[in-house]
């Protein structure tokens, strides 16, 4: 069953481009990873990054700056972007998990508006107008990616990437000792590993992959802004991973999926669209934590429950 | 290295550094009383300072009730907000993991910002000063209406810290927050002690919005840009401790004026700076006695 899904997503992100407009889709897989970023430290490790933006953001001037200057190719720029925000991830978890809990959510959200003002102040960004005119140079410096068919194919892929990369992380050795302290730390420090270390790390992982997403996204839309540093996309991606299913590795997509579809949808009646988010966000915290992904998976075992006769459904562990 | 700075540059920057401080100190230890108790932390702070300021201005617009008059309406009608909030979005999250308040509190900032910025428009609205005119110090000009907000705001903060911290009411505050159940069984009614707390800090960002509006134009994101600062000057300070966030907001304040001077480029991330050094050399707070939590 398991598979079978995973199968039938597969088929239908590879023949959507035909139905629905590919830059829509792009987006979408930009919001994908940069949720699924987000997801790995809130998900798995129970830090919320109140300000994931900087990371997205940076990584977008830097990926936009490098195809601008220089002839390296595609790919190259990206993960140049996607490094640079590594290292400001470890430099914000350096300073930040020195506070507990909700204090580590207000430090990083402090530290987002900062890098938002060095940005705004910085000369290569291009300030209040943005960085406009990036080009998208070509793929490992031999394929040609102007078209944008071709291209939703690239990042297609480069969402697979990152997705598959978030799944080791999880699922290997180091992913458990993450679960771990986000479920009893001081058990873990008494088991002699220091989870500072630990959350450091994470982070810097999560802002690797959050800066992946920001270098995809100033190659598909050849610009990059001040929106993509600001505490409204921090927020977003907070509502993206929380609708879809935190601590699920399905759940931030489809979030991503509806955030954006929705964005799109409300984007000509102004406001609506921020005030449609807060509303959102609010019944998703008071009445469905588990988000649109834990509920289904909740219906499914219930009914299967049911269909064996036996008592009840497995508790769910990441609550 | 001087030589540029006339004594009006440097004591008008003081004087924006402590209007500044002022506010600063105002919402940081309103956010300190609602974490203290709550654990709750408010972001939705900066959106209720915005509602006092609004609120101000309708009653000015459409009842013709002067500043006066809203200096103790708005600040009301904002608690009555902080209350109804508190009951529908907070109280049934009550036994859940902080971080789910401090996003409720946030969906709750885009929804009134963008209710308000709907209905109203994000340009800033102007409010007069009910107290025009001002004194020539010799050194420098002191509008009147600066001089009330320092004052009226030193005196707020020094009753408000009193109240906590050398009254009866302020000791089952604090009790209630080491441990309700203790408290309870005197025959208290937690619950309700912490709506009314929540509606007590909401109302004091309602009232430093009132205080804002003649200063600072009143615009729908008035509130949200000051919140940065405000976590800034809260983690700075240590969680929870009111007259260390209280000291903290007009000491930066002060050093963020006094930047301005000095060393205008660095006035916009001064603040930051002083945070990063604090959490590397302080990690439990300027002024919290106990070791990191």
């Amino acid at each position: 069953m398991r598979i079978a899904l995973i199968l039938l997503g597969v088929a239908a992100a590879l023949i959507a481009p035909f139905f629905v407009y590919p830059v829509l889709l792009m987006t979408i897989l930009c919001f994908v990873v940069f949720a699924t970023s987000f997801n790995l430290l809130l998900g798995y490790v129970g830090l919320l990054c109140f300000g994931q933006a900087m990371f997205l953001g940076l990584s977008a001037y830097v990926t936009g700056h490098i195809l601008k200057t220089t002839d390296l190719s595609l790919e190259i720029a990206i993960l140049a972007g996607a490094l640079v925000s590594a290292v400001l991830g470890a430099f914000v978890g350096f300073v930040a998990v020195r506070r507990s809990g909700i204090q580590f959510a207000m430090i990083t959200f402090a530290f987002a508006q900062f890098v938002y003002f060095l940005l705004l102040r910085s000369e290569f960004t291009g300030g209040e107008n943005g960085m406009q005119g990036i080009p998208r140079s070509e793929l490992f410096g031999i394929f040609d990616v102007s078209d944008t068919l071709t291209f939703y194919y690239v990042i297609l892929g480069m969402t697979a990437l990152a997705i598959l990369l978030a799944y080791r992380v999880i699922h290997s050795p180091y992913g458990e000792i993450l679960k771990a302290i986000r479920d009893n730390e001081p058990r873990v420090e008494s088991l002699g590993f220091k989870p500072e270390r630990f959350k450091i790390l994470a982070m810097s992982i999560s802002a690797g992959i959050a800066g992946f997403a920001g270098g995809m996204k100033a190659a598909v839309y050849g610009f990059a802004t001040l929106t993509d540093v600001s505490w409204t996309v921090s927020g977003e991606v907070i509502l993206m991973t929380l609708l879809g299913g935190l601590g699920t590795l399905t759940g931030p997509m489809v979030g991503a999926g509806i955030v954006i579809v929705m964005n799109d949808e409300l984007a000509q009646f102004g406001e609506w669209a921020l005030i449609a988010q807060g509303i959102i966000l609010i019944l998703v915290i008071l009445f469905f934590r588990r988000g649109v992904v834990g509920e289904a998976g909740a219906f499914f075992r219930r009914r299967q429950a049911r269909a064996k006769d036996a008592p009840a459904g497995k508790p769910r562990e990441a609550e | 290295m001087f030589d540029g700075i006339t004594p009006q540059l440097l004591f008008g920057q003081l004087l924006i550094g402590v209007i500044n401080g002022s506010f600063y100190a105002m919402l940081a230890m309103g956010l300190a009383i609602i974490f203290g108790l709550m654990h709750v932390v408010n972001f939705a702070h900066g959106a209720q300072y915005m509602l006092g300021a609004f609120v101000a201005w309708l009653l000015l617009t459409h009842l013709g009730i002067p500043y006066w008059g809203a200096l103790f309406i708005a600040p009301v009608v904002v608690a009555i907000f902080g209350i109804v909030m508190e009951r529908l979005l907070l109280k049934p999250i009550a036994n859940l993991d902080h971080l789910y308040s401090l996003l409720v509190t946030y969906a709750a900032t885009l929804v009134i910002e963008g209710l308000i910025r709907q209905q109203y428009g994000s340009t800033g609205l102007p409010y007069n000063s009910p107290l025009p005119g001002g004194v020539n110090l010799g050194f420098m000009f002191m509008p009147w209406y600066r001089l009330w907000v320092v004052v009226f705001s030193v005196v707020t903060c020094l009753g408000t810290w009193l109240l906590i911290e050398h009254t009866k009411l302020g000791s089952y505050l604090r009790a209630a927050n080491e441990s309700p159940e203790i408290v309870e069984s005197f025959g208290i009614n937690v619950p309700r002690m912490m709506t009314l707390t929540y509606g007590f800090g909401v109302g004091l960002a309602g009232l430093s919005g009132v205080l804002a509006a003649p200063v600072y134009q009143v615009s729908p994101s008035m509130g949200s840009g000051l919140m940065i600062t405000i976590f800034a000057v809260v983690v700075i300070g240590g969680m929870g401790s009111i007259i260390g966030a209280i000291l903290t907001g007009y000491l930066l304040g002060i050093v963020e004026g006094l930047t301005k001077v000095f060393y205008p480029e660095g006035a916009g991330l001064v603040i930051f700076f002083i945070m990063l050094l604090a959490l590397i050399f302080r990690p439990s707070g300027l002024f919290s006695g106990t070791e990191k939590s």
